[in-house]
């Protein structure tokens, strides 16, 4: 039984004719352990998918099986770093973790979980703005308290949506190694979005094109063959690094290039009289 | 040489001032101070214009019916008896004067008299308080309610009781609006089954509430022969002014920005944990402007529902005054109206500062 298990999801948004079908035929299984990327084309419904995964949208058709069992409900089980941060706005950085971790771990003490916020405030280079509310914070500062709140919970899998998108190269690589970090240990699962290949093959085992919606599905996998600890200096001359990133980069210049063509057939031009507006 | 030390010293100093500025008031900044000291200037023209416009209207007004009332002598009773009429109206007795809208300056001695006359009456409370003293201590030692003033009010107890009446009001519709806004905002189906009341009894008249209100309280307080003026009053002021407060609650409730619920739905809160710690929090900016609504509404329905009421507040001084007649009636109705006006404006500035602070940056925020 595989850990996580896709079978033959569709999702469509709204209804009759407004329907727009944003994700076709989607099949994935992950092992535990694993850590999978998926790339995307912004809009292509990458969102959405994570939202399917972690509980909060119910699928039109197929099923989400966790462990075996059908996903209906968010659990604590899957920790979810939203990609627009999602920060209660009106709680400092520390209350906007603790409230996460008083909610996973409830018989804890709060001293201990006043420990646990400071740990992961501190993880993520946080700890002088802990008192501080989000507006406070730039964009980049957001995001890190954002992986600290999903992180803390503990979570077995870890969901996360372009956590890094607003970073800089050098404190998103210090995340990357830091989520690295906590995957590693007790060999949690993880799922990561990105539009950055790079990272992906830095961090990955296995990356997973989405192609351009609408009905975006998943193309073929690219396995990572590079053994870890990645190095990032020294991977840019290991020849399969070399390899496996262009034949990503030019899977997806090509649906890049398909997805052009198919918009220029698929615009039909309704068929409209000019009004005169001389009556 | 000389001129260069000269200038040297102008601008540390201007320096030296300008950092001095900078410490005393930490946000404003050089430009900020010009700007501010423009706009008051501009504000206080704008009050000098706005009293000289006043002066030279009262005065129009003024003339024109002391023009009307010699003219009337004339035609009824004779030369002599326009004349005696000029001569009266020149020479300031009371018993003649055109009664229209008042000067600044007349409006302005009203004001003083007003004082004057509610020191006066501080004082008459205080030798009663004084005399009555002894008798009351034994009333109350024998367990009896003691004796207190029940001579006239002056102005400033007017203006209490008007204040107190719209706090009451106030506070009522809020206990109202707030719970009940929060419910049917949680709840798709109690919103639509509550949107037929809501349109219904937002647009009713404060006459009408008064009237309602008064029919109920009547008649609870049948046999009672204490004063419900302020219960009624309060009541109605209430039922008037917490529409606002009850659809913006709704509102806010009701429009939940779906990444807090979606937050609360992963960190899988509790019911109450999320009403409390998500959807109140989030709708507090909205909830905050239907009450600054309430209370503005709240204030400009008082001066009516008094009125009707017969509770001891403006509104009835502002009538009384009117029925009155006498002399200074007219300029008594303006410092009220000075007073109304003001206090409205503190109460709104009251309500914006508490908005101000409950209230966080939605769009900056992510
Ligand atoms: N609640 C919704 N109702 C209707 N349409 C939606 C809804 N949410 C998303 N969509 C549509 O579904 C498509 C995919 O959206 P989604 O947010 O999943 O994309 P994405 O790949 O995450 O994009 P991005 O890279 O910008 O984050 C978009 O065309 C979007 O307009
Ligand atoms: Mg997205």
């Amino acid at each position: 039984m595989a850990y996580l298990e896709l079978n033959n999801i569709y999702k469509t948004y709204g209804e009759g004719e407004n329907s727009t079908e944003v994700l076709s035929n989607i099949n994935l299984t992950m092992e535990e352990g694993e850590f999978v990327a998926i790339v995307g084309f912004t809009g292509s419904g990458k969102t959405t998918l994570v939202n399917l995964i972690n509980g909060l949208l119910q699928p039109t058709s197929g099923e989400v099986l966790f462990k075996g069992v059908p996903v209906t409900d968010t659990s604590h089980e899957r920790g979810v770093i939203f990609q627009n941060y999602s920060l209660l706005p009106w709680l400092t950085v520390g209350q906007n973790i603790y409230m996460a971790v008083k909610e996973a771990f409830p018989k804890e003490s709060k001293k201990v979980l006043m420990e646990r916020v400071k740990e992961y405030v501190g993880m993520v280079n946080l700890s002088p703005a802990i008192n501080k509310r989000p507006k406070e914070l730039s964009g980049g500062m957001r995001q890190r308290v954002a992986v600290a709140r999903a992180l803390a919970m503990n979570p077995e899998m870890i969901i996360m949506d372009e956590p890094l998108g607003a970073l800089d190269a050098l404190t998103r690589g210090n995340l990357q190694d830091e989520i690295l970090n906590i995957w590693s240990q007790d060999k949690r699962t993880a799922l990561l979005i990105t539009n950055d290949v790079d990272e992906g093959i830095y961090m990955a085992d296995r990356i997973i094109p989405l192609k351009p919606g609408p009905n975006a599905t998943l193309g073929p996998e690219f396995k990572i063959n590079i053994e870890r600890p990645r190095d990032k200096t020294a991977m840019n001359d290991n020849p399969e690094y070399k390899k496996t990133r262009n034949a990503i980069i030019e899977y997806l210049m090509d649906i890049g290039d398909e997805r052009k063509t198919v918009s220029d057939v698929e615009y039909k031009l309704p068929e409209l009289t000019p009004k005169s507006f001389v009556a | 040489m000389e001129q260069e030390m000269v200038l040297k010293n102008e601008n540390s100093l201007s320096s030296s001032l300008k950092q001095m500025l900078l410490k005393l008031t930490p946000s404003i900044k050089k430009d900020g101070i010009i700007k501010s000291l423009k706009n008051t200037g501009i504000t206080l023209l704008s009050i000098l214009m706005f009293i000289g416009l006043w002066q030279m209207g009262s005065k129009a007004l003024y003339n024109k019916e002391a023009d009307y009332r010699i003219e009337k002598a004339l035609t009824e009773r004779g030369e002599e008896a326009a004349a005696a009429e000029r001569a009266c109206i020149e020479s300031g007795d009371s018993s003649c004067q055109p009664n229209t809208l008042p000067s600044p300056s007349q409006v302005w001695a009203s004001l003083q008299s007003l004082i004057a006359d509610h020191n006066l009456i501080g004082a008459k409370k205080n030798a009663f308080a004084k005399k009555m003293a002894a008798t009351n201590e034994k009333m109350i030692a024998e367990g009896k309610d003691p004796i207190v003033y029940t001579g006239r009010a002056s102005f400033v107890d007017i203006v209490l009781t008007s204040i107190k009446t719209v706090f009451a009001g106030f506070l009522l519709a809020m206990f109202i609006a707030v719970p009940i806004g929060i419910i049917i905002g949680l709840s798709p189906s109690l919103r639509s089954a509550f949107n037929w009341f809501i349109q219904i009894f937002k647009p009713v008249s404060p006459v009408v509430w008064y009237l309602l209100v008064f029919m109920i309280v009547k008649t609870l307080y049948i046999g009672d022969s204490s004063d419900n003026a302020f219960v009624i009053s309060f009541i109605s002021v209430g039922l008037c002014a917490m529409w606002a407060t009850l659809v913006n609650t709704a509102m806010g409730v009701a429009s939940v920005d779906k990444d807090y619920i979606n937050v609360a739905k992963v960190l899988k809160l509790g019911t109450f944990q999320k009403v409390f710690k998500v959807i109140l929090p989030s709708s507090l900016p909205l909830i905050f402007t239907g009450l600054r609504i309430t209370l503005s509404v709240a204030w400009m329905v008082l001066i009516a529902i008094e009125l009707l009421a017969q509770s001891q507040g403006l509104g009835l001084f502002v009538w009384e005054e009117f029925q009155n007649g006498a002399n200074d009636s007219n300029s008594k109705i303006i410092v009220a109206m000075f007073v109304i006006g003001i206090i409205g404006f503190l109460l709104d500035r009251l309500m914006l500062a508490v908005q101000n602070m409950v209230s966080f940056n939605k769009n900056e925020m992510a």
